[in-house]
Protein backbone atom coordinates (compact mmCIF):
# COMPACT_ATOMS: atom_id res chain seq x y z
CA UNK A 1 0.00 0.00 0.00
CA UNK A 2 1.37 3.67 -1.01
CA UNK A 3 1.04 5.54 2.17
CA UNK A 4 2.96 8.86 1.49
CA UNK A 5 0.16 10.76 1.39
CA UNK A 6 -3.40 11.21 -0.33
CA UNK A 7 -6.30 9.00 0.75
CA UNK A 8 -5.44 6.11 -0.35
CA UNK A 9 -6.70 4.40 2.56
CA UNK A 10 -10.37 2.62 3.14
CA UNK A 11 -11.78 4.31 5.96
CA UNK A 12 -11.73 1.34 8.17
CA UNK A 13 -7.98 1.43 8.24
CA UNK A 14 -7.87 4.95 8.85
CA UNK A 15 -7.38 5.80 13.12
CA UNK A 16 -6.86 9.53 12.27
CA UNK A 17 -7.73 11.83 9.06
CA UNK A 18 -6.58 15.45 9.51
CA UNK A 19 -7.67 17.60 6.52
CA UNK A 20 -6.11 21.04 5.59
CA UNK A 21 -5.62 21.64 9.36
CA UNK A 22 -4.83 25.05 9.94
CA UNK A 23 -4.64 26.76 12.73
CA UNK A 24 -3.68 30.05 14.17
CA UNK A 25 -3.88 32.44 17.77
CA UNK A 26 -4.54 36.29 17.67
CA UNK A 27 -3.70 36.08 13.80
CA UNK A 28 -0.79 34.44 14.39
CA UNK A 29 -0.63 31.14 12.58
CA UNK A 30 0.95 28.22 14.30
CA UNK A 31 0.01 25.76 12.09
CA UNK A 32 -1.15 25.93 8.51
CA UNK A 33 -1.77 23.05 5.79
CA UNK A 34 -1.21 19.69 7.36
CA UNK A 35 -3.14 16.76 5.75
CA UNK A 36 -2.27 13.40 6.68
CA UNK A 37 -3.92 10.00 7.49
CA UNK A 38 -2.85 7.44 10.07
CA UNK A 39 -3.56 4.06 9.41
CA UNK A 40 -4.58 2.05 12.11
CA UNK A 41 -2.32 0.63 14.17
CA UNK A 42 0.61 2.89 13.17
CA UNK A 43 3.36 4.08 15.37
CA UNK A 44 3.43 7.48 14.14
CA UNK A 45 5.71 10.34 15.40
CA UNK A 46 5.58 13.82 14.95
CA UNK A 47 9.15 15.47 14.86
CA UNK A 48 9.96 19.02 14.52
CA UNK A 49 11.89 21.87 16.58
CA UNK A 50 10.92 23.91 19.32
CA UNK A 51 7.85 26.19 18.45
CA UNK A 52 6.92 24.30 15.05
CA UNK A 53 3.36 24.01 17.12
CA UNK A 54 3.64 20.30 17.64
CA UNK A 55 2.14 20.23 20.86
CA UNK A 56 -0.29 22.87 18.92
CA UNK A 57 -1.53 19.87 16.57
CA UNK A 58 -1.68 17.46 19.63
CA UNK A 59 -3.93 19.75 21.04
CA UNK A 60 -5.84 20.07 18.26
CA UNK A 61 -6.46 16.07 17.55
CA UNK A 62 -7.20 16.01 21.59
CA UNK A 63 -9.91 18.52 20.69
CA UNK A 64 -8.23 21.59 23.30
CA UNK A 65 -7.82 23.72 20.45
CA UNK A 66 -10.96 26.27 20.21
CA UNK A 67 -10.53 27.68 16.85
CA UNK A 68 -9.36 26.03 13.63
CA UNK A 69 -10.01 25.54 9.89
CA UNK A 70 -10.05 21.74 8.33
CA UNK A 71 -11.28 18.48 9.52
CA UNK A 72 -10.15 16.34 11.72
CA UNK A 73 -11.48 13.10 12.39
CA UNK A 74 -10.89 9.63 13.93
CA UNK A 75 -12.67 7.67 10.91
CA UNK A 76 -11.96 4.13 12.44
CA UNK A 77 -15.09 2.90 14.27
CA UNK A 78 -13.83 -0.90 15.49
CA UNK A 79 -13.58 0.76 19.11
CA UNK A 80 -15.97 1.92 21.41
CA UNK A 81 -16.13 5.69 21.73
CA UNK A 82 -15.05 5.33 25.45
CA UNK A 83 -11.55 4.78 25.57
CA UNK A 84 -11.07 5.32 22.16
CA UNK A 85 -8.10 8.44 22.87
CA UNK A 86 -5.62 8.69 25.74
CA UNK A 87 -3.06 11.55 26.10
CA UNK A 88 -0.26 11.36 27.95
CA UNK A 89 1.15 15.12 28.42
CA UNK A 90 4.56 16.31 29.33
CA UNK A 91 5.53 15.50 32.64
CA UNK A 92 6.93 18.59 33.19
CA UNK A 93 3.08 19.88 33.03
CA UNK A 94 2.70 17.83 36.40
CA UNK A 95 1.57 20.62 39.16
CA UNK A 96 3.92 18.83 42.48
CA UNK A 97 1.66 20.21 44.98
CA UNK A 98 -1.28 18.76 44.42
CA UNK A 99 -1.65 15.61 46.72
CA UNK A 100 -1.95 12.24 45.19
CA UNK A 101 -0.44 9.04 44.80
CA UNK A 102 0.06 6.89 41.41
CA UNK A 103 -3.17 5.04 41.85
CA UNK A 104 -5.83 7.70 42.13
CA UNK A 105 -3.77 9.11 39.48
CA UNK A 106 -4.28 5.83 36.95
CA UNK A 107 -7.91 5.58 38.03
CA UNK A 108 -8.66 8.87 37.33
CA UNK A 109 -8.03 7.40 33.36
CA UNK A 110 -10.48 5.00 34.15
CA UNK A 111 -13.29 6.63 35.68
CA UNK A 112 -12.72 10.39 33.83
CA UNK A 113 -13.11 11.95 36.99
CA UNK A 114 -11.45 11.99 40.56
CA UNK A 115 -12.18 9.17 43.21
CA UNK A 116 -12.45 9.85 46.55
CA UNK A 117 -12.68 6.43 47.42
CA UNK A 118 -12.71 3.08 45.01
CA UNK A 119 -14.00 -0.36 44.63
CA UNK A 120 -11.97 -3.24 44.81
CA UNK A 121 -12.47 -3.87 41.30
CA UNK A 122 -10.97 -0.69 40.27
CA UNK A 123 -8.15 -0.39 42.39
CA UNK A 124 -7.28 -4.33 40.91
CA UNK A 125 -7.70 -3.00 37.40
CA UNK A 126 -4.93 -0.32 37.92
CA UNK A 127 -2.97 -2.66 40.30
CA UNK A 128 -2.53 -4.79 37.20
CA UNK A 129 -2.15 -2.00 34.83
CA UNK A 130 0.70 -1.12 36.57
CA UNK A 131 2.36 -4.16 37.36
CA UNK A 132 2.12 -4.72 33.50
CA UNK A 133 4.54 -1.61 33.00
CA UNK A 134 6.65 -2.74 36.29
CA UNK A 135 5.21 0.14 38.22
CA UNK A 136 2.68 -1.34 40.86
CA UNK A 137 5.49 -0.73 43.46
CA UNK A 138 4.61 2.85 42.89
CA UNK A 139 1.05 2.92 43.84
CA UNK A 140 0.68 4.43 46.89
CA UNK A 141 3.92 6.73 45.94
CA UNK A 142 2.98 10.46 46.23
CA UNK A 143 3.03 11.92 42.86
CA UNK A 144 5.82 14.78 43.81
CA UNK A 145 7.59 11.84 44.82
CA UNK A 146 8.45 9.58 41.47
CA UNK A 147 11.00 10.42 39.07
CA UNK A 148 10.48 11.07 35.36
CA UNK A 149 10.63 8.05 34.33
CA UNK A 150 8.55 6.34 37.11
CA UNK A 151 5.68 9.47 36.52
CA UNK A 152 5.84 8.63 32.61
CA UNK A 153 4.78 4.73 33.42
CA UNK A 154 2.17 5.97 36.03
CA UNK A 155 0.56 8.21 32.95
CA UNK A 156 1.10 5.49 30.75
CA UNK A 157 -0.39 3.19 32.76
CA UNK A 158 -4.06 6.07 32.76
CA UNK A 159 -3.73 5.92 29.43
CA UNK A 160 -3.70 1.97 28.70
CA UNK A 161 -6.64 1.03 31.37
CA UNK A 162 -8.54 2.66 29.05
CA UNK A 163 -7.80 0.32 26.04
CA UNK A 164 -7.64 3.06 23.63
CA UNK A 165 -7.82 3.01 19.93
CA UNK A 166 -5.25 5.74 19.90
CA UNK A 167 -2.77 6.89 22.49
CA UNK A 168 -1.26 10.44 22.14
CA UNK A 169 2.31 11.40 23.66
CA UNK A 170 3.66 14.76 24.26
CA UNK A 171 7.57 14.79 24.43
CA UNK A 172 7.60 11.04 26.41
CA UNK A 173 11.42 10.84 26.67
CA UNK A 174 11.97 14.41 27.59
CA UNK A 175 12.80 15.03 31.78
CA UNK A 176 14.18 11.45 31.88
CA UNK A 177 17.32 9.50 32.16
CA UNK A 178 18.69 7.51 28.95
CA UNK A 179 17.51 4.10 30.90
CA UNK A 180 14.08 5.03 31.09
CA UNK A 181 13.78 7.04 28.28
CA UNK A 182 15.17 3.26 26.62
CA UNK A 183 12.62 1.24 28.76
CA UNK A 184 9.34 3.99 27.99
CA UNK A 185 10.36 3.43 24.19
CA UNK A 186 10.39 -0.26 24.24
CA UNK A 187 6.99 -0.30 26.64
CA UNK A 188 5.25 1.83 23.94
CA UNK A 189 6.25 -0.23 21.09
CA UNK A 190 5.92 -3.19 22.61
CA UNK A 191 2.48 -1.80 23.34
CA UNK A 192 2.00 -0.99 19.39
CA UNK A 193 2.71 -4.57 18.16
CA UNK A 194 0.69 -6.45 21.17
CA UNK A 195 -2.67 -4.40 20.89
CA UNK A 196 -2.48 -2.55 17.52
CA UNK A 197 -3.28 0.60 19.47
CA UNK A 198 -2.68 3.56 17.46
CA UNK A 199 0.43 5.63 18.31
CA UNK A 200 1.30 8.89 18.07
CA UNK A 201 4.12 10.68 19.80
CA UNK A 202 5.09 14.03 19.55
CA UNK A 203 8.83 14.51 19.82
CA UNK A 204 12.18 16.29 18.85
CA UNK A 205 14.54 13.22 19.11
CA UNK A 206 14.40 12.06 15.32
CA UNK A 207 16.60 9.16 16.18
CA UNK A 208 14.11 7.71 18.30
CA UNK A 209 11.48 8.15 15.72
CA UNK A 210 13.86 6.90 12.72
CA UNK A 211 14.38 3.89 15.32
CA UNK A 212 11.11 2.99 16.66
CA UNK A 213 7.92 4.62 14.48
CA UNK A 214 6.51 3.38 10.98
CA UNK A 215 5.63 6.79 10.13
CA UNK A 216 6.74 9.95 10.63
CA UNK A 217 5.33 13.76 10.20
CA UNK A 218 8.29 16.48 10.00
CA UNK A 219 6.73 19.98 10.95
CA UNK A 220 7.60 23.30 11.05
CA UNK A 221 4.03 25.34 11.30
CA UNK A 222 3.63 24.00 7.68
CA UNK A 223 3.68 20.00 7.06
CA UNK A 224 6.83 19.20 5.58
CA UNK A 225 7.07 15.21 5.37
CA UNK A 226 4.44 12.72 5.89
CA UNK A 227 5.45 8.95 4.93
CA UNK A 228 7.38 6.15 5.89
CA UNK A 229 9.93 7.04 8.77
CA UNK A 230 12.84 5.04 7.02
CA UNK A 231 12.50 7.29 4.24
CA UNK A 232 11.41 10.64 5.95
CA UNK A 233 15.32 12.00 7.25
CA UNK A 234 17.03 12.38 4.61
CA UNK A 235 19.04 15.84 4.64
CA UNK A 236 17.01 17.79 2.46
CA UNK A 237 14.05 17.30 5.01
CA UNK A 238 15.65 17.73 7.87
CA UNK A 239 17.43 21.02 6.76
CA UNK A 240 13.52 22.07 6.36
CA UNK A 241 12.66 21.13 8.94
CA UNK A 242 15.00 22.02 11.91
CA UNK A 243 16.83 25.19 9.69
CA UNK A 244 15.56 28.12 9.33
CA UNK A 245 16.59 31.13 6.99
CA UNK A 246 19.18 33.52 7.91
CA UNK A 247 21.74 31.88 9.95
CA UNK A 248 23.02 28.46 9.55
CA UNK A 249 23.42 26.86 13.25
CA UNK A 250 26.84 24.43 11.34
CA UNK A 251 24.83 21.37 12.40
CA UNK A 252 25.89 18.12 10.54
CA UNK A 253 22.26 16.46 9.81
CA UNK A 254 21.96 12.78 8.66
CA UNK A 255 21.80 10.14 10.49
CA UNK A 256 25.22 8.48 9.83
CA UNK A 257 27.27 8.31 13.37
CA UNK A 258 24.32 8.75 15.03
CA UNK A 259 22.70 4.98 14.65
CA UNK A 260 22.81 4.92 18.61
CA UNK A 261 22.12 8.33 20.18
CA UNK B 1 -20.53 27.55 79.72
CA UNK B 2 -24.03 26.75 78.30
CA UNK B 3 -24.91 30.09 79.13
CA UNK B 4 -23.37 30.95 75.23
CA UNK B 5 -25.94 29.02 73.81
CA UNK B 6 -29.21 30.62 75.47
CA UNK B 7 -28.76 33.84 73.57
CA UNK B 8 -31.00 33.34 70.14
CA UNK B 9 -28.61 35.77 68.43
CA UNK B 10 -25.47 32.94 69.41
CA UNK B 11 -27.92 30.39 68.56
CA UNK B 12 -28.19 32.12 64.76
CA UNK B 13 -24.55 32.94 64.64
CA UNK B 14 -23.44 29.26 65.78
CA UNK B 15 -26.03 27.79 63.08
CA UNK B 16 -24.91 29.86 60.37
CA UNK B 17 -20.72 29.98 61.49
CA UNK B 18 -21.09 26.04 61.27
CA UNK B 19 -22.38 25.96 58.00
CA UNK B 20 -20.43 28.67 56.31
CA UNK B 21 -17.50 27.51 58.00
CA UNK B 22 -18.35 24.13 56.24
CA UNK B 23 -18.80 25.72 53.01
CA UNK B 24 -15.81 28.23 52.72
CA UNK B 25 -12.77 25.18 53.98
CA UNK B 26 -14.64 23.11 51.45
CA UNK B 27 -14.06 25.27 48.94
CA UNK B 28 -10.74 26.48 49.76
CA UNK B 29 -8.85 23.49 49.16
CA UNK B 30 -10.01 24.32 45.15
CA UNK B 31 -8.91 28.38 46.06
CA UNK B 32 -5.68 26.81 47.61
CA UNK B 33 -4.63 23.84 44.99
CA UNK B 34 -6.00 26.20 42.35
CA UNK B 35 -3.63 29.70 43.23
CA UNK B 36 -6.73 31.97 43.41
CA UNK B 37 -7.16 33.03 46.71
CA UNK B 38 -6.53 36.35 45.58
CA UNK B 39 -10.20 35.53 44.53
CA UNK B 40 -11.39 35.20 47.78
CA UNK B 41 -10.02 38.91 48.45
CA UNK B 42 -11.97 40.02 44.78
CA UNK B 43 -15.09 38.42 45.50
CA UNK B 44 -15.05 40.09 49.37
CA UNK B 45 -14.78 43.93 47.74
CA UNK B 46 -17.17 43.19 45.30
CA UNK B 47 -19.63 42.40 48.18
CA UNK B 48 -18.55 45.67 49.65
CA UNK B 49 -19.98 47.43 46.91
CA UNK B 50 -23.21 45.36 46.67
CA UNK B 51 -23.49 45.65 50.93
CA UNK B 52 -22.99 49.15 50.06
CA UNK B 53 -25.83 49.49 47.39
CA UNK B 54 -28.32 47.66 49.89
CA UNK B 55 -27.41 49.84 52.58
CA UNK B 56 -28.13 52.83 50.33
CA UNK B 57 -31.41 51.76 49.00
CA UNK B 58 -32.72 50.52 52.78
CA UNK B 59 -32.59 46.80 52.05
CA UNK B 60 -30.95 44.13 53.45
CA UNK B 61 -27.61 43.93 51.96
CA UNK B 62 -27.11 40.58 51.79
CA UNK B 63 -30.38 40.87 48.72
CA UNK B 64 -28.01 43.20 46.87
CA UNK B 65 -24.82 41.57 47.80
CA UNK B 66 -25.61 38.41 46.77
CA UNK B 67 -26.64 38.87 42.84
CA UNK B 68 -23.74 42.09 43.28
CA UNK B 69 -21.07 39.35 43.73
CA UNK B 70 -22.63 37.32 41.65
CA UNK B 71 -22.40 39.07 38.62
CA UNK B 72 -18.93 40.40 39.28
CA UNK B 73 -17.59 36.73 39.78
CA UNK B 74 -19.55 35.94 36.34
CA UNK B 75 -17.51 38.63 34.63
CA UNK B 76 -14.27 37.92 36.19
CA UNK B 77 -14.76 34.15 34.58
CA UNK B 78 -16.15 35.49 31.37
CA UNK B 79 -13.15 38.38 30.92
CA UNK B 80 -10.20 35.34 31.90
CA UNK B 81 -11.91 33.19 29.00
CA UNK B 82 -12.80 35.82 26.63
CA UNK B 83 -10.09 38.42 26.75
CA UNK B 84 -5.76 38.52 26.67
CA UNK B 85 -5.68 39.61 30.59
CA UNK B 86 -4.86 37.65 33.01
CA UNK B 87 -7.20 36.84 35.92
CA UNK B 88 -5.31 38.59 38.53
CA UNK B 89 -5.55 42.24 36.68
CA UNK B 90 -9.47 41.66 35.85
CA UNK B 91 -9.57 40.62 39.72
CA UNK B 92 -7.96 43.42 40.65
CA UNK B 93 -9.47 45.81 37.71
CA UNK B 94 -13.35 44.80 39.03
CA UNK B 95 -12.52 44.91 42.74
CA UNK B 96 -11.70 48.24 42.93
CA UNK B 97 -14.85 49.38 40.37
CA UNK B 98 -16.28 47.71 43.33
CA UNK B 99 -15.04 49.32 46.28
CA UNK B 100 -15.04 52.86 44.70
CA UNK B 101 -19.18 52.22 43.69
CA UNK B 102 -19.15 51.04 47.38
CA UNK B 103 -17.83 54.25 48.94
CA UNK B 104 -19.72 56.60 46.33
CA UNK B 105 -22.88 54.36 47.97
CA UNK B 106 -21.87 55.00 51.60
CA UNK B 107 -21.61 58.93 50.95
CA UNK B 108 -24.81 59.45 48.91
CA UNK B 109 -26.18 58.06 52.16
CA UNK B 110 -27.28 60.87 54.30
CA UNK B 111 -27.80 59.44 57.19
CA UNK B 112 -25.96 57.03 59.72
CA UNK B 113 -23.75 54.64 57.88
CA UNK B 114 -22.08 52.64 61.03
CA UNK B 115 -23.50 49.80 59.01
CA UNK B 116 -20.63 49.53 56.94
CA UNK B 117 -18.29 48.30 59.66
CA UNK B 118 -20.42 45.86 60.64
CA UNK B 119 -19.66 44.50 56.98
CA UNK B 120 -16.00 45.14 57.18
CA UNK B 121 -14.95 43.31 60.43
CA UNK B 122 -18.40 40.98 60.64
CA UNK B 123 -20.49 41.12 63.69
CA UNK B 124 -22.46 38.09 64.96
CA UNK B 125 -25.32 40.10 66.52
CA UNK B 126 -26.40 41.06 63.24
CA UNK B 127 -26.62 37.51 61.90
CA UNK B 128 -30.57 37.64 60.61
CA UNK B 129 -32.54 34.15 59.86
CA UNK B 130 -32.15 35.10 56.66
CA UNK B 131 -28.78 34.80 56.90
CA UNK B 132 -29.47 31.35 58.63
CA UNK B 133 -31.57 30.00 55.95
CA UNK B 134 -29.45 30.93 53.10
CA UNK B 135 -26.33 29.33 54.65
CA UNK B 136 -28.62 26.23 55.23
CA UNK B 137 -29.35 26.58 51.47
CA UNK B 138 -26.07 26.89 50.22
CA UNK B 139 -24.44 24.37 52.24
CA UNK B 140 -27.36 22.13 51.22
CA UNK B 141 -26.58 22.52 47.67
CA UNK B 142 -22.97 21.74 48.67
CA UNK B 143 -23.59 18.61 50.20
CA UNK B 144 -26.00 17.53 46.92
CA UNK B 145 -23.62 18.77 44.17
CA UNK B 146 -20.53 17.39 45.99
CA UNK B 147 -20.93 13.41 44.60
CA UNK B 148 -21.14 15.02 40.76
CA UNK B 149 -18.68 17.95 41.25
CA UNK B 150 -16.19 17.15 43.54
CA UNK B 151 -14.32 14.58 41.57
CA UNK B 152 -14.92 17.16 38.32
CA UNK B 153 -13.53 19.86 40.35
CA UNK B 154 -10.24 18.00 41.29
CA UNK B 155 -9.75 16.51 38.05
CA UNK B 156 -9.43 19.54 36.26
CA UNK B 157 -7.83 21.00 39.50
CA UNK B 158 -4.83 18.38 39.09
CA UNK B 159 -4.89 18.77 35.11
CA UNK B 160 -7.18 21.46 33.18
CA UNK B 161 -5.78 20.00 29.94
CA UNK B 162 -6.45 16.60 30.99
CA UNK B 163 -10.02 16.85 32.29
CA UNK B 164 -10.52 18.66 28.96
CA UNK B 165 -9.12 16.04 27.08
CA UNK B 166 -11.52 13.57 29.04
CA UNK B 167 -14.56 15.87 28.04
CA UNK B 168 -15.20 17.26 31.05
CA UNK B 169 -16.75 20.81 30.81
CA UNK B 170 -14.04 22.31 32.62
CA UNK B 171 -15.44 25.87 32.02
CA UNK B 172 -18.95 25.21 32.71
CA UNK B 173 -17.62 23.33 35.87
CA UNK B 174 -15.85 26.56 36.43
CA UNK B 175 -18.60 28.60 36.73
CA UNK B 176 -20.12 26.73 39.05
CA UNK B 177 -17.34 27.00 41.12
CA UNK B 178 -17.12 30.29 41.34
CA UNK B 179 -20.97 30.44 42.24
CA UNK B 180 -20.69 28.00 45.06
CA UNK B 181 -17.50 30.31 46.05
CA UNK B 182 -19.08 33.71 45.34
CA UNK B 183 -22.47 32.85 47.48
CA UNK B 184 -20.22 31.44 50.26
CA UNK B 185 -17.70 34.81 50.23
CA UNK B 186 -21.13 36.59 50.55
CA UNK B 187 -21.99 34.92 53.46
CA UNK B 188 -18.85 34.89 55.46
CA UNK B 189 -19.45 38.36 55.57
CA UNK B 190 -21.47 38.81 58.80
CA UNK B 191 -19.08 36.28 60.65
CA UNK B 192 -16.12 37.12 59.79
CA UNK B 193 -15.93 40.93 58.04
CA UNK B 194 -14.96 41.51 54.53
CA UNK B 195 -11.56 42.28 55.19
CA UNK B 196 -10.79 39.09 56.52
CA UNK B 197 -12.91 36.65 54.32
CA UNK B 198 -9.46 35.95 52.60
CA UNK B 199 -8.01 34.18 55.13
CA UNK B 200 -11.22 32.54 56.10
CA UNK B 201 -11.65 30.71 52.35
CA UNK B 202 -7.45 30.08 52.30
CA UNK B 203 -6.00 28.94 55.84
CA UNK B 204 -8.32 25.71 55.99
CA UNK B 205 -7.35 24.99 52.52
CA UNK B 206 -3.21 25.61 53.58
CA UNK B 207 -3.68 23.93 56.49
CA UNK B 208 -5.01 20.83 54.99
CA UNK B 209 -2.26 20.45 52.44
CA UNK B 210 0.43 20.24 54.90
CA UNK B 211 -1.20 17.18 56.37
CA UNK B 212 -2.65 15.36 53.57
CA UNK B 213 -1.04 13.14 50.87
CA UNK B 214 -4.24 12.74 48.83
CA UNK B 215 -6.89 15.05 47.74
CA UNK B 216 -9.71 13.61 49.59
CA UNK B 217 -8.76 13.72 52.64
CA UNK B 218 -7.14 17.27 51.84
CA UNK B 219 -10.84 17.96 51.55
CA UNK B 220 -11.94 16.32 54.90
CA UNK B 221 -9.05 17.90 57.01
CA UNK B 222 -9.83 21.29 55.55
CA UNK B 223 -13.80 20.88 56.38
CA UNK B 224 -13.36 19.85 59.93
CA UNK B 225 -11.16 22.17 60.81
CA UNK B 226 -12.65 25.09 59.28
CA UNK B 227 -15.89 24.01 61.06
CA UNK B 228 -14.16 23.43 64.25
CA UNK B 229 -12.60 26.41 64.20
CA UNK B 230 -16.11 28.93 63.13
CA UNK B 231 -17.34 27.03 65.99
CA UNK B 232 -14.59 27.73 68.88
CA UNK B 233 -13.87 30.88 67.45
CA UNK B 234 -17.65 31.85 67.97
CA UNK B 235 -17.75 30.98 71.61
CA UNK B 236 -14.25 32.55 72.42
CA UNK B 237 -15.12 35.67 71.21
CA UNK B 238 -18.93 35.80 73.14
CA UNK B 239 -16.29 35.49 76.38
CA UNK B 240 -13.59 37.29 75.45
CA UNK B 241 -15.72 39.54 74.14
CA UNK B 242 -13.84 40.38 70.94
CA UNK B 243 -14.95 40.63 67.36
CA UNK B 244 -15.76 36.85 66.24
CA UNK B 245 -14.53 36.80 62.45
CA UNK B 246 -10.47 38.02 64.13
CA UNK B 247 -10.93 35.40 66.70
CA UNK B 248 -11.83 32.54 64.73
CA UNK B 249 -8.86 33.67 61.88
CA UNK B 250 -6.50 33.96 64.40
CA UNK B 251 -7.51 30.02 65.81
CA UNK B 252 -6.60 29.02 62.02
CA UNK B 253 -3.39 30.95 61.89
CA UNK B 254 -2.55 29.35 64.89
CA UNK B 255 -3.28 25.75 64.10
CA UNK B 256 -1.39 26.63 60.45
CA UNK B 257 1.40 27.87 62.45
CA UNK B 258 1.53 24.56 64.64
CA UNK B 259 0.71 21.75 60.99
CA UNK B 260 4.22 23.77 59.76
CA UNK B 261 5.91 23.64 62.81
CA UNK B 262 5.00 19.98 63.27
CA UNK B 263 5.65 19.18 59.88
CA UNK B 264 9.06 20.87 59.55
CA UNK B 265 10.08 18.07 62.77
CA UNK B 266 8.43 14.55 61.24
CA UNK B 267 11.17 15.47 58.64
Amino acid sequence: MQKSSGKLLNSMDVALRIENLNVSFDSLNILRNISFEVPAGAYVAIVGPNGSGKTTLLKTILGLTGKYSGSVAFPDSSHDNSGKIAYVPQIKTLDRTFPAIALELVLSGLKKTWLGTFSKESKKQAMEMLEQLSADSLAYRQLNSLSGGELQRVYLARCLITNPAVLLLDEPATGIDLVCEKSVNSIIAHYNKIHKTTIIMVTHDWSAAYHHTDYTLLLNKSQIFFGKSSSAFSDANLQQTFSHFGHDHGIKFGLKGNADA
Amino acid sequence: MLEVFSHPFMQRALLAGILIGFTASYYSVFVVQRRISYIGSGLAHAAFGGVALGLLMGIEPLISAVPFTLIIALLTVYLRENTRISSDSIIGILYSISVAAGIIFLALKTDYTSDAYTYLFGSILTVSMTDVYLSVLLALSTVMTFKSYWGRWAYATFDRELAAADKLRVIADDYILMLMTAVTVVLAIKIVGIILITAYIVIPGAFARILSGRFVNMTAIAVIMGVSSSIAGLILSYYLDLPSGAVIIVLQALMFVFAVINNKIKK
